[in-house]
């Protein structure tokens, strides 16, 4: 079989992002690695800005006043969300992947259920705190651009 | 899935078609046929082999759901072609394609190649240290039913390929072990009568094994046996850290038992034959 | 099994992760809800805030440790996402030591701006 050649079907990074009939733990699964990503080049960026202020209290001012500007707020704002959810989900994943929330074998009897429904409990807690978090934070953050 | 009043409706297959002799790209064709309540995916196919076009390849066996071969994405969900009724899943169209991830040997047939190589690659055997026990055996391993549930949900996949078409880091990651080759390290792993622990954390602790899982639990989502190759990845990854933090549990593997003692025949048991070959 | 070794601390450091930057965030971000720590007054990045938490030692502590963990979650997860791509062998050791090195340098630099930052805020 080997002297005919074949086509590599291989998803790509397209496989990532999920969509049609996948589940919702594929999307979060999408979200924790843009949002990662997104913390990651924000803490990098953070370290640098926030060494201005060994060049005394004018130097900070000037940093300071240029974030707040209604874009940085807003972008701030964004970091925030993304550190939420990813600090939520982050607790779920590590809770499941300790193997602490996906239950025990047990036997398949049909309709399956799978260690995604033992872990969907949880998993809709952490997004509501989620959601909460974002909405104090948000409540903060409209507070300055106004 | 909802009790729908179903009847005869026609349908219209989108199919992945590529020949490696013609084609330098899969390209789809359009079929119409009628459907009846209770078709299969794959009677639909053979429908269309029988009676419009009879180079379609596919590949099936069982039609029943236990062999595992014909694994397809229809609508962009990979299920096995036998076990889908065409009228649960669309009311007008229906797209069939090979398997993602694997490549494709023609039409709708992928190269499982991988997934075996893979699952060789981590002993999916049981490892036992008690060699001359194995080799000349006195007795059988003594195994609790406890024992059993902890393995058996695992040991009831059928290495259809549906986990490894549908994970996301084995989109782009070929390397990858995959959920089936995973699930089954834990399988093992987990049997009392197995002592291949270490030797399987090897294979699976490394750099493109059981760490790069994410949870995005669609293998579990499309197993067509209820398996849950992601629950089992979950529980191999921590039996691994418990294994490095040195806090791991040491598991007693099975005793022997030893033939019963003092115990008579019943009569009405027939002898067994005698040999037919030469003892030695 | 480096990669267990490599995981497990991943995963820890997410968990001190958790509880410092949650510290820090509160600080920074839920000050108009809560009131704390920022006893000059007005918004938490005003100097006189930031030179108040510098005089304590703690925060030094906290934000050295947190630096660490940050920095050691943040880049094993990038190197994660990228090994996910199919690289080669080369291009992965590459990353590997350019990795650890960037790490290494933007520690050291966060961690001697806050210890010298918490000498000047003494003297101030």
């Amino acid at each position: 079989m080997d002297e005919h050649k074949k086509y590599p079907n291989k998803l790509g990074i397209i496989g990532w992002l999920g969509g049609g009939r996948w589940g919702i733990e594929r999307y979060l699964y999408t979200l924790h690695r843009i949002t990662g990503l997104g913390i990651l080049l924000y803490f990098c960026l953070h370290i640098f800005v926030t060494s201005s202020r060994l060049f005394g209290m004018n130097a900070w001012e000037k940093w300071m006043g240029f974030f707040k500007s209604p874009i940085f707020k807003m972008g701030e704002f964004l970091v925030f969300v993304g550190f939420a959810f990813h600090a939520l989900n982050g607790i779920r994943l590590i809770l499941i992947e300790f193997g602490f929330a996906v239950g025990k074998a047990e036997e398949p009897v049909y309709p399956y259920k799978s260690s995604l429904n033992t872990q969907r409990p949880l998993m809709v807690i952490v997004m509501v705190v989620a959601a909460v978090l974002i909405v104090a934070g948000g409540y903060q953050f409209l507070g300055f651009v106004h | 899935m909802a009790k729908k009043t179903q009847k005869e409706t026609d349908i219209i297959f989108y199919i992945h078609r590529f020949n490696p002799d013609v084609d330098s790209k899969p390209y789809t064709q359009k079929y119409t046929i009628r459907v009846e309540p209770g078709m299969t995916v794959l009677d639909g196919l053979h429908l269309i082999k029988e009676t419009q076009d009879a180079t379609l390849s596919y590949r099936f066996s069982c039609r029943m759901g236990v062999c595992g071969s014909c694994g397809m994405l229809l609508n962009g969900r990979p299920s096995l072609a036998c076990n889908t009724q065409i009228l649960d899943i669309t009311m007008k169209n229906l797209t069939v394609a090979p398997l993602p991830n694997f490549n494709i040997v023609k039409d709708l047939v992928p190269e499982l190649t991988p997934l075996f190589e893979k699952h060789i690659s981590i002993h999916p055997y049981v490892i036992q240290n008690k060699t001359d026990e194995m080799l000349d055996p006195t007795g059988e391993f003594y195994q609790s039913p406890e024992e059993l549930t902890k393995y058996l949900q695992f040991s009831y996949c059928i290495k259809c390929g549906l986990c490894m078409a549908a994970c996301p880091t084995l989109a782009t990651d070929s390397e990858y072990l995959g959920p089936q080759p995973m699930l089954q390290s834990y399988r093992y792993s987990i049997d009392t009568r197995d002592d291949g622990f270490d030797k399987r954390k090897k294979v699976v602790g490394n750099t493109h094994g059981v760490f790069r899982c994410h949870y995005a639990g669609e293998c579990s989502n499309v197993c067509p046996k209820g398996v849950d190759p992601a629950r089992a990845i979950q529980l191999m990854k921590r039996e691994l850290v418990l294994d490095y933090l040195k806090i791991k549990k040491h598991r007693s593997t099975s005793f022997i038992m030893g033939k019963p003692e003092g115990v008579k025949r019943r009569p009405e048991i027939p002898k067994a034959p005698p040999f037919t070959v030469e003892q030695k | 099994m480096k990669e267990t070794r490599y995981w497990t601390w991943h995963m820890l450091a997410g968990i001190v992760i958790l509880f410092l930057l949650g510290i820090h965030m509160i600080t920074m971000h839920l000050d108009a809800i809560l009131g704390w720590f920022n006893p000059a007054g007005g918004e938490a990045v005003d100097w006189g805030n930031v030179v108040a938490r510098a005089k304590m030692a703690i925060y030094a502590v906290i934000y050295i440790a947190l630096l660490a963990a940050a920095l050691y979650h943040g880049f094993y997860g990038f190197r994660t996402i990228l090994f996910e791509l199919g690289l080669k062998h080369g291009a992965q050791s590459i990353i590997n030591i350019l990795f650890v090195v960037m790490g290494i340098c933007l520690f050291v630099l966060g961690s001697w701006v806050a210890i010298k930052f918490h000498v000047i805020a003494q003297i101030a």
